[in-house]
């Protein structure tokens, strides 16, 4: 019943091509992206904004970014808190040197930098590959968190070595520090959120994505059909970098406002983002968002009916937390190794022929 | 359907009901999981006990009833800003995070919200420069007095000159770990001791290598900033490498009897700093019995009563209900907002009669808030372990810090802080 192509009908290239080609799934896309331009920032408070729907974006950004390097290109990575410790550092120091930039500015520059730096830690991805690579950018992982706690430049020599984001604005909007209204950081983080995804989406069906894909599928045969390996593996370093050098930036400088490396982008932080992708879908967009969702709204859901409407102790409901959130990612892994996305997509089909399945 | 049906019931559980205000609203954002729970939990007890006897006894403060909202942050910085933008809107009066990480990150928040932060011997040092920081008290000490009163001890114990020794310094690798070391190396400087600085990495349960430096460089004194499981091993790496443990000293966060019974004997005449008082021999305990214990209104299991962090948890649910006293007689009113709650804090006066009046002779210093200063006094005591005894037994008074050269480090942080806030600082 729902989901019928019948009598949406394709006339050219564009339309067959399209994102959403069902009309439905169309209508469901833009419905989301008016409510969530549209309506949220009306009704959105300090609470929503902070503990739900800022994490939400940028772990959703980041989940993107490491969705292209582990589920495109199929490397696999464990330094992405690293990374996005990149990102947050290089927007504290551009925040701090050039206090008239930007903030729009300055998270472009600092996902640029944690491009370059990506990159530069994924050249070992040319000669090795599995579990030797995950081992490889594990150890981009300690050295990174190493050199912020140790070089007292990155954090301006202050006594904690604690940053903390002075208050920014973009076109006379607070954007960081206290006094920033949440409608704004929202709409802030929402516009990267979804301009990244969108690019994110259209780049893995393009060239470089499908290079991405064949080195994934198989190396030697990717470089039997002209594949560059060095071309492929490095862009999707770069491009996954940037996209978690962004998602680290707006982490620092909107969503906690103040940062300590080692407890804000240690190795937990790495494997958050590789469950969020593997338990999304490798290889989805949605899947990015989705597994986001699951591993930061569901904790906090939880935490809200368990404590809020069951009246718990904290401590219990804090450890059943672990239990049922790790119980659900075993059994989603059970009944769908492929993540959330592919749940999703059974979901379509099986709504597809609803309520008539024969 | 059945699927709206549940997304709407998650999203109405999603906001957080706020009831009206009726009462003094205390936000606990406690960790009782994670590996700081042995330090979270008997602080997050004690200071809803206190509470609860309050209620029980007395009906509340001034007649209007406490309230502690208990949130788990399990340490954890993004926890914290989901546990403060939770419980602000239900009339916090003031947050005490315990934990120096999560104050960094209210400083801001809760000034601009204007609800006071309390953090009690943790947090941002400078704090104590009222005049820049306007919301924020650290009182009764902090991280740069506890630096000094260490070293003040070790001048003590070596008839007043320690130059040429060796005094490593090892530190839970974080904001709280790293705040005193810009005194000790000024410290250094005036008493010209070799300072040696090891930092351990969250969680802290590896040290093998930090040890293995001490015992290659053989410091004659070691001083430790550690919190959590960082403290239980490292007191047992000392013990392991057999460093005398009268010569181990650690802050006032790493001398719980937690830290020290894992390692048995061994952990014989360890020493740490104290601000509060030890053990539970105190007038309060047998109140806290009747109308808390007994009526089992007690939090968590009811088995902390008496350890050290415990009565600091009492301490500070002390330091909180005298200053709402304070505040509802400033205002007039008994149900007081965060505002009131600042001005209360800001002309809290703690005196000996008061603290003998509430059952807690001696436990802590005496001493008076003022704009200029929220950091008070800045005393502290060494306590030493007697592992026969299991006891903790003060072995120095409550003496104060060397403020020459801890008060221009403060002057210089909260200016550097106005700089970068663009705050003006002024007492009106």
């Amino acid at each position: 019943m729902f989901y019928r192509e019948a009598g949406d009908f394709t006339t050219n290239y564009a339309e067959d091509n399209q994102t959403f080609p069902i009309r439905l799934d169309r209508m469901g896309y833009y419905a989301t992206m008016i409510v969530a331009f549209c309506v949220v920032p009306f009704f959105i408070n300090d609470y929503w904004a902070s503990a739900v729907l800022l994490p939400f974006l940028i772990y959703a950004i980041a989940a993107i970014g490491l969705n292209i390097l582990v589920g495109y290109c199929g490397q696999v990575s464990l330094g992405s808190g690293g990374f996005m410790a990149v990102g947050a550092y290089a927007s504290y120091k551009l925040m701090t040197s050039f206090p008239d930039m930007s903030m729009i500015i300055v998270v472009l520059l600092s996902g640029l930098i944690t491009a370059m730096v990506g990159a530069a830690f994924g050249l070992p991805s040319l000669r090795i590959k599995g579990f030797y690579l995950a081992v490889a950018t594990l150890a981009s992982q300690f050295f990174l968190v190493w050199l912020f706690n140790k070089v007292a430049w990155f954090y301006n020599y202050s006594a904690s070595g604690q940053i903390n984001a002075p208050e920014r604005t973009v076109l006379g909007f607070v954007i960081t520090g206290p006094n920033a209204a949440p409608a704004v950081t929202y709409l802030f983080c929402l516009a990267f959120a979804v301009g990244l995804a969108w690019l994110a989406r259209n780049m893995t069906r393009s060239n470089t994505g499908r290079r991405w894909m064949a080195i994934r599928d198989m190396d030697i045969a990717a470089e039997i059909i002209g594949v560059n390996p060095l071309g492929a593996k490095l862009s999707a370093f770069a491009v996954s970098s940037f996209y978690i050098g962004v998602a680290g930036s707006l982490m620092f400088t909107v969503y906690l406002g103040a940062v300590e490396v080692g407890e804000a982008f240690g190795i937990t932080k790495s494997f958050l983002l590789l469950f969020m992708v593997i338990i999304g879908g490798l290889g989805s967009i949605f899947g990015s968002f989705a597994g986001a969702a699951f591993m930061v709204l569901f904790p906090v859901l939880l935490k809200n009916v368990l404590v809020g409407q069951l009246g718990w102790a904290t401590n219990i409901a804090a450890h059943f937390e672990f239990v049922i959130v790790g119980g659900l990612i075993v059994i989603f892994l059970i009944m769908e190794p492929h993540g959330l996305a592919a749940i999703w997509r059974v979901v379509k089909e099986k709504l597809r022929l609803w309520p008539f399945p024969h | 359907m059945k699927l709206t049906k549940i997304a709407a019931i998650a999203a109405a559980a999603m906001t957080v009901a706020s009831p009206v205000l009726a009462d003094l609203v205390f936000p606990s954002l406690s960790y009782r999981t994670g590996a700081y729970a042995a330090g979270g939990i008997p602080f997050a007890d004690g200071y809803a006990d206190y509470m609860t006897m309050l209620n029980e006894r007395d009906g509340g403060i001034g007649g209007v009833m406490t309230r502690v909202i208990e949130c788990e942050t399990g340490f954890s910085t993004e926890k914290g800003v989901e546990c403060y933008e939770s419980t602000k809107g239900e009339g916090a009066l003031v947050y005490q995070p315990l934990s120096t990480g999560i104050t960094y990150q209210l400083i801001p928040k809760a000034t601009a919200d204007g609800i006071p932060v309390h953090s009690m011997g943790y947090g941002r040092t400078s704090a104590a420069n009222g005049k820049v920081f306007r919301n924020v008290f650290n009182y009764p000490v902090n991280y740069w007095n506890g630096a000094s009163i260490a070293v003040n001890h070790l001048l003590d114990i070596n008839g007043g000159d320690i130059s040429g020794k060796k005094v490593a310094l090892i530190y839970h690798n974080s904001a709280y770990g790293k705040e005193p070391i810009r005194t000790l190396q000024e410290l250094a400087k005036k008493h010209s001791f070799e300072l040696t600085e090891l930092a351990v990495d969250h969680p802290g349960q590896e040290q093998k290598s930090q040890w293995l430096q001490i015992r290659r460089e053989r410091p004659d004194y070691v001083l430790m900033w550690g919190w959590g499981v960082m403290n239980q091993v490292a007191i047992q790496e000392a013990a392991n490498i057999r460093f005398p443990m009268e010569n181990f000293i650690g802050v006032w966060w790493s001398g719980a009897e937690i830290d020290v019974l894992p390692s048995g004997d061994a952990s014989h005449g360890y020493k740490a700093l104290a601000f509060t008082g030890v053990g539970a021999d105190y007038p309060i305990y047998a109140e806290i019995q009747k109308y808390v214990v007994d009526t089992g209104k007690a939090a968590g299991d009811g088995n902390q009563l008496g350890t050290v962090i415990y009565n600091r948890g009492l301490y500070a649910a002390m330091l909180a209900a005298e200053a709402v006293r304070k505040a509802q007689e400033i205002s007039g009113k008994m149900q007081i907002v965060a505002s009131d709650m600042r001005d209360g804090m800001e002309a809290l006066e703690i005196t000996e009669e008061r603290m003998t009046e509430l059952g807690m002779p001696n436990f802590g210093p005496t001493f008076k808030v003022s704009c200029e200063n929220h950091g008070g006094p800045g005393t502290a005591a060494v306590a030493q372990w007697d592992a026969g005894a299991k006891k903790w037994n003060l072995i120095t008074d409550f003496a104060s810090s060397d403020m020459s050269v801890i008060q221009p480090l403060i002057d210089a942080d909260s200016a550097a802080y106005a700089a970068e806030n663009n705050i003006t600082p002024n007492c009106n």
